[in-house]
């Protein structure tokens, strides 16, 4: 089933003589619980393709269908409530609110949601997102009292708060060694097999290789497209599976 | 509803209490603002209704009814010169007019010298009257005691003396039970005067002698100010003469009791003590009700006089309402201009916030660029940063009325400054630091809903 599915996506910065063609007519299908990876040098235009896909920005021209709702139409309203029940974002430098503790961290988008959830169900949701990432133990740590795997970790209990479609990780091992990275992609691979559709932004191949699909892009233009590379799973065992909440 | 807006609250106290040592820092400025407006106001209350006291001291509250101007042949005598008031007047008005009238007394001035062993004086004031004229003055007691209705009924020679009789006579030593001799007269001297000082026009309100005023009329003067204030001669001036109504208030007979008829003898056996005074002192009961006093005696006395519609009063009151107005004007002038200069520092306070909210908004771009991106809108982020500079300035507020009511308290006690606690000032402050915190919040919460949520999220 299609999650996400672009049709001719152009961007152009800046106007008349200055114009900028970021996005060339990019044409992509994503279908649900895929895991992608969408690599490229800077410059290429990933960046800007994430930005569309999560909804932060408006593509020139071009049709975006999300979950299949068309969002290019959208208010920018509409589309910051869009983000916050469909997509989750995990970022390089984590991006964790300073001197709050870990769970209240993970409840901040909550405020957003306007979810059906209760205080107390919210609660309890952000507990069971903290088990199922291994920082039960770090529930009122503050950031700053946290490794970069962990704040990571948290990071990623934050985007799946309120039960994302999708899940967009831009650079996520960028800030981490690669023991803890080799762990946060195995805990990518672990949402993904629960059935989290989840794009990794990155520019560094032996990330890219946890993914079942590449996409390369190349001066605005999708070059490569490879389904079912050879796929190694991270070396770190869990010991839970953990479950997507339902 | 009520969700969200706690939410919201609990957020902005969230982000303010990460930073509490900023936060602080902030709201010093609206909590000095505050604490300058309440300081300030209480203050301004409190020296207004301290010198509004010291005014209604100095006779703010008091009226002053004296006889009318005596004419004769075009030439006019002054204030005074009639001999139109009585005792009795001062009896009624003070029975009839107990509902804007505090007290009223009878006054019979005199000037005359008075001596006690090798000293001699001639005092200001050498008043007979009754013991109410205590209670129109607000005048108490140094030492000794008052005298009484029965006294002044007597015509019993006792009197009191002020601060610069007790000075000049007596060499600054008590003068209790001493006998002075005014106009040859023996007076004991029963009680002394607390100093009152100069009144409005500059004259020793202390060098006053105050005896009931049967005995300073038949045993001292004999006479009445009409006189007195003119060259002995004057007693048996024709002037006089030819006023009819001294016929009717006689004031050429030093007796004791005026001659009575032989039904009056027969009819009242009590005494008709309708005699004739200088001048009648009353006080009103608060400073608003003075024009109406001043009304009702009117009538009292044109009643009381028989006096015709169309005929002119033969009496005139005088207060002192418009030195009271000056007063007042000036209290409040003072107080306006504090007033100003405290929320001028309200403004500086709020610039302040206004100030360190942009510096937070720049420091916390990420943080607004991660809400965004999580689902907050531009709405949400408004909000957020406002509620954080209205809760800056509420709890500056609320800070500074405890420091500024502290301050007040502390004036009051170690300096001792009149201070009046002041509800409107309170009021007025709250309001103020909230909408300071909307005003100067809302530029830096705007600013910050603005914001590229992409190009926040990239901020370093």
């Amino acid at each position: 089933m299609e999650l996400i599915h672009l049709t001719d996506i152009r961007k152009n910065y800046g106007e008349g003589d200055a114009e900028l063609c970021v996005l060339k007519g990019v044409s992509l299908t994503i279908q649900r619980g895929e895991l992608v990876a969408l690599m490229g040098a800077s410059g290429s235009g990933k960046t800007t393709l994430m930005n569309l896909l999560g909804c932060l920005d408006r593509p020139t021209s071009g049709s975006y269908l999300l979950d299949g709702e068309e969002v290019t139409i959208l208010s920018s309203d509409q589309q910051a409530l869009l983000r916050s029940r469909k997509i989750g974002f995990v970022f390089q430098n984590f991006n964790l609110l300073p001197r709050t503790t870990a769970l209240d961290n993970v409840l901040m988008p909550m405020e957003y949601a306007h979810s059906a959830l209760s205080e107390r169900e919210g609660r309890k949701r952000a507990l069971h997102l903290l088990d199922q990432v291994g920082l039960s133990s770090r529930i009122y740590h503050e950031p700053a009292r946290m490794s970069g795997g962990q704040q990571q970790r948290v990071a990623i209990a934050r985007s799946l708060i309120n039960n994302p479609v999708l899940l967009l990780a831009d650079e996520p091992t960028g800030n981490l060694d690669s023991r803890t990275s080799q762990d946060i992609l195995a805990l990518f691979q672990q949402l993904n097999r629960s059935g989290l559709t989840i794009i990794l932004v990155t520019h560094d191949q032996t990330v890219a290789n946890h993914a079942q699909r590449i996409i390369l892009m190349q001066d605005g233009l999708i070059r490569n497209d490879v389904r079912d590379v050879h796929t190694p799973t991270a070396i770190q065992p869990l010991t839970a599976l953990p479950q997507n909440a339902p | 509803m009520i969700t969200s807006f706690h939410r919201t609250v609990r957020t902005a106290l969230r982000a303010l209490l990460r930073n509490i040592l900023r936060s602080g820092l902030t709201t010093l400025g609206i909590v000095i603002g505050v604490a300058a407006v309440i300081g300030t106001m209480e203050l301004g209350q409190g020296s207004s209704r301290a010198a509004q006291e010291t005014i209604a001291r100095m006779g703010a509250n008091n009226l002053m009814i004296q006889p009318g101007t005596a004419a004769s042949g075009g030439v006019s005598f002054g204030s005074g010169t009639q001999q139109t008031l009585t005792v009795q007047d001062a009896e009624i008005l003070s029975q009839d007019g107990k509902s804007y009238l505090h007290s009223v007394a009878p006054v019979v001035r005199t000037r005359t010298q008075i001596v006690f062993g090798n000293r001699n004086w001639v005092p200001t004031y050498l008043y007979g009257t009754t013991p109410d004229f205590l209670e129109v003055r607000e005048w108490d007691l140094e030492e000794g005691y008052c005298f009484t209705d029965q006294d002044v009924r007597n015509a019993n020679q006792v009197c009191l003396v002020g601060m610069t009789v007790v000075r000049e006579l007596f060499n600054g030593e008590s003068p209790l039970d001493s006998e002075i001799r005014i106009n040859n007269q023996p007076f004991k001297v029963i009680g002394v005067l607390v100093a009152k000082g100069a009144n409005m026009v500059g004259i020793d309100q202390d060098d006053v002698i105050l005896a009931p005023w049967t005995a300073i009329k038949f045993k001292v003067a004999g006479n009445s100010v009409a006189n007195v204030n003119q060259s002995a001669a004057v007693k048996d001036d024709t002037s006089q003469q030819i006023n009819t109504l001294s016929q009717r208030y006689p004031n050429q007979s030093p007796n004791l009791y005026p001659a009575q008829s032989l039904n009056q003898l027969v009819n009242t056996p009590l005494i008709d003590r309708r005699t004739n005074c200088d001048v009648i002192w009353a006080r009103g009961l608060t400073g608003e009700l003075m024009p109406e006093a001043k009304m009702q005696i009117g009538e009292i006395l044109r009643r009381n006089h028989r006096l015709r519609a169309g005929v002119a009063d033969d009496f005139n009151i005088r207060d002192m309402t418009e030195q009271n107005a000056a007063l007042g004007a000036t209290s409040k002038v003072m107080g306006n201009l504090l007033l100003g200069v405290a929320f001028i520092s309200l403004v500086v306070g709020g610039v302040g916030i206004m100030n360190i909210m942009l510096v937070s908004v720049t420091e916390r771009t990420r943080e607004i660029g991660l809400r965004m991106a999580v689902g907050a809108r531009r709405g949400d982020i408004l909000r957020q940063f406002l509620t954080e500079a209205i809760i800056l300035c509420m709890l500056g507020g609320a800070l500074g009325i405890a420091v500024g009511r502290l301050g007040s308290l502390v004036m009051r006690w170690f300096l001792h400054w009149p201070t009046e606690s002041s509800l409107p000032a309170i009021i007025a402050s709250v309001t103020v630091s909230v909408l300071v915190g909307v005003i100067f919040g809302y530029y830096p919460a705007w600013k910050a809903s603005r914001l590229d949520p992409i190009q926040a999220l990239r901020y370093e």
